[in-house]
C-alpha cells in the first residue's frame, strides 16, 4: 500500500505535515477538533507517542481518529515503553487498520516525563526498529519466524541538525538511512543557514527531509528552548524580534516568524517540505501556514 | 571489582526492624568500608542510633570481605553473640548479606542498598562502568559503555538528547555516545561505530544465572 503521505513525498511537492498531541485522559473532542481544522491543510499529521515520557493517550488510537476523519495519519513509535514483542505486534495491528506511515524515535529518557520511577524499555532503538519494519514486510517476525500475512509501511525517523556534537547524530542519520528510513522530520530548526548547510550534507541521500517548525510564543520561550531543550538554537536575532513586539503581540510575531520561515524554505527548495508543530496550539497551526502564504 | 553502596534511612531501617528488638550488627571490611557505609566507624555509628531508638545491641563486627568464605568461620566465632539475637543488620553489599544469609538461621536484614558495581575514577567518586549483560561489546565502543554510560542503553549511536555534550537525563553527566565517538575518531576507529548492530540478546544468561566452572 502506498500511502497518500508518500505519494505526496515522491510527487515532488513541498509537503507540509503537522502533529497531533493526545489529551491526558478520555476527553478527545479538542483532539478531534484539532484533526478536523487540520486534515485539508496539511498532507498528514502525526500523533505523538507519550510526547516528553509524559503519559497521554495512546499514538495509535490518535491515528485511528484521524482515519475515521478522512486524515492521513503518522504513527510515532518510540522505544522506551514496549519491548520488541509489544512494538511488533502494534506494527501488525496499525497496518490492519491502514495506518501505514510510522515515525521510528528511541523516544525520551523516563525521568523527564511525569512517571518518573518508571522502567524504561530501549529494548530496541530507532535504528533497529527502523529495520525491524522491513524484516517485518519480508514476511517475517524479528525472530525469524513466518508471519502470517506481513506488511507495508513508509517508514520515518529524526535527525536533529543543530545536534552539540554534530558529528555523532549525522553518523547516526545515515544508520537511520541504511536501516530503511524514508523521510526524515527534523528537531526545530531556526537558523536557516545552519539548515542549509545540513541540507547540502543531506541531500547526498535518497531521502526526503521536513524542517521542523516549532511555533515560538514569547521571548521567554525561545530564550527557555535555546537554553535548555537538547538540539534547539534560537538565534539572537528572533529572540530580538520577540522581545521587540507590542505587548499581547508576541505570539503573532511567532507566527509571523514561522511563517516566513517556511515561505523561505519553500521558495527555495531547500527542503523537500515542513513538519509544524505547534505544541498545544494546534488551532494556530492554520494561521501559520497563511502567514507562509500556503 | 567495588560493590558501591548506600546507606538506607534510617526510618527504612527501624522499620525492618519492627519487632526484632535484639539486633547483632555486621560490618564489611573491604567495598563498603571502602564506601564508608560499612566499615568500623559505620557500624559504631549504627549501634549507637539503634540503642538510643531502643534496641539492644548484643554485638558487633566487621567480617574482612563478606562475600568471602571465611564469612563462615567469623559468625561461627560470634555464633553465641548472634544465637542471642533476633536478627543481623548487615551493612555490607547485598552479596555479604545473601553469603550470610546462607549460612545464618537468623533473620537477615539489610542496612544498605547496593546500587551498582562500579571504579573510584577520583577519590571518593564512584561511577558504575559494566552492567554484566552478559555479551560484551567495549571491544566496539572504545572501551566504554553504551549500556551502562548510555542513560537509554542505545547500541547504535547517539539519541537527540545529546546536549552540548551532556546527557538529557542530567546536565552533569557525560552522553556515552559523544564520548564513544570522540574515542573511536581519535583512534581512526569510526568505522565500528557506523557498523549496525542487532538488538541485543537480553536472555544471554537468562535469570536467575548460573555457571560452573570446570
Ligand atoms: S557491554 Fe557493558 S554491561 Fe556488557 S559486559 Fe561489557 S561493560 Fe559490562
Ligand atoms: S544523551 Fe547520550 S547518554 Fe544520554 S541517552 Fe542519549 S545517547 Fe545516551
Amino acid at each position: 500500500m502506498t500511502t497518500r503521505f508518500k505519494e505526496a513525498l515522491n510527487s515532488g511537492q513541498f509537503v507540509i505535515t503537522s502533529e497531533i498531541g493526545p489529551p491526558k485522559g478520555t476527553n478527545i473532542e479538542k483532539m478531534f477538533h484539532h484533526i478536523d481544522l487540520l486534515k485539508d491543510k496539511v498532507v498528514a499529521m502525526n500523533v505523538t507517542d507519550h510526547q516528553s515520557s509524559v503519559m497521554r493517550f495512546p499514538s495509535i488510537g490518535g491515528c485511528l481518529a484521524i482515519k475515521e476523519r478522512g486524515g492521513e495519519p503518522i504513527l510515532q513509535m518510540t522505544c522506551r515503553d514496549r519491548n520488541r514483542l509489544a512494538l511488533q505486534a502494534e506494527l501488525l495491528f496499525a497496518y490492519t487498520r491502514g495506518v501505514g506511515n510510522v515515525l521510528c524515535l528511541t523516544g525520551d529518557a523516563v525521568p523527564v516525563g511525569d512517571h518518573k520511577e518508571a522502567k524504561g524499555v530501549f529494548d530496541l532503538d530507532s535504528s533497529q526498529l527502523l529495520r525491524t519494519i522491513r524484516q517485518l514486510e519480508s514476511g517475517k517476525d524479528l525472530g525469524g519466524n513466518d508471519l502470517d500475512g506481513a506488511v507495508e509501511f513508509c517508514a520515518g525517523a529524526i535527525v536533529t541538525p543543530e545536534a552539540d556534537p554534530i558529528k555523532p547524530q549525522l553518523l547516526k542519520f545515515e544508520k537511520k538511512i541504511e536501516s530503511g528510513a524514508e523521510f526524515f522530520q527534523t528537531q526545530a530548526i531556526y537558523d536557516l543557514e545552519n539548515f542549509a548547510k545540513f541540507m547540502t550534507y543531506a541531500r547526498k541521500f535518497p531521502v526526503k527531509i521536513l524542517a521542523g517548525i516549532v511555533l515560538l510564543t514569547s521571548a521567554r520561550m525561545a530564550k527557555y528552548m535555546t537554553e535548555n531543550v537538547p538540539g534547539i538554537f534560537v538565534p539572537q536575532n528572533l529572540i530580538d524580534e520577540l522581545a521587540a513586539a507590542p505587548k499581547g503581540e508576541a505570539l503573532n510575531k511567532g507566527i509571523e516568524i514561522a511563517g516566513r520561515m517556511i515561505a523561505a524554505l519553500k521558495k527555495d527548495s531547500v527542503c523537500d517540505g515542513v513538519h509544524v508543530m505547534a505544541i498545544g496550539r494546534e488551532e494556530l497551526v492554520p494561521d501559520i501556514l497563511a502567514a507562509a502564504g500556503l | 571489582m567495588k560493590s558501591i553502596t548506600k546507606q538506607k534511612t534510617f526510618d527504612e531501617i527501624k522499620e525492618q526492624l519492627d519487632g526484632l528488638d535484639k539486633v547483632f550488627i555486621v560490618g564489611c571490611g573491604t567495598c563498603a568500608t571502602m564506601t564508608k557505609t560499612g566499615g568500623r566507624d559505620e557500624v559504631l555509628g549504627m549501634k549507637d542510633s539503634l540503642q538510643e531508638a531502643g534496641k539492644i545491641v548484643s554485638g558487633w563486627m566487621v567480617i574482612p570481605t563478606a562475600c568471602d568464605e571465611m564469612t563462615e568461620v567469623a559468625l561461627k566465632e560470634n555464633s553465641g553473640a548472634i544465637n542471642s539475637s533476633n536478627c543481623i543488620l548487615v551493612m555490607s553489599c547485598a552479596l555479604g548479606v545473601h553469603k550470610i544469609g546462607s549460612y545464618v538461621d537468623k533473620v537477615v536484614i539489610p542496612a544498605l542498598d547496593t546500587l551498582f558495581i562500579g571504579l573510584e575514577n577520583e577519590p571518593g567518586n564512584f561511577h558504575e562502568v559494566c552492567a554484566q549483560c552478559g555479551q560484551c561489546v567495549l571491544g566496539q565502543t572504545a572501551g566504554i559503555c553504551p549500556l551502562t554510560a548510555c542513560h537509554k542503553g542505545l547500541l547504535n549511536g547517539p539519541c537527540g538528547g545529546t546536549n552540548k555534550g551532556k546527557c538529557e537525563v542530567d546536565i552533569m553527566k557525560d552522553c556515552a555516545w559523544t564520548l564513544i565517538h570522540q574515542r573511536l575518531e581519535a583512534q581512526d576507529r569510526l568505522d565500528l561505530m557506523r557498523k549496525y548492530q542487532p538488538p541485543k540478546n537480553y536472555q544471554a544468561t537468562p535469570r536467575p544465572r548460573t555457571i560452573k566452572i570446570v
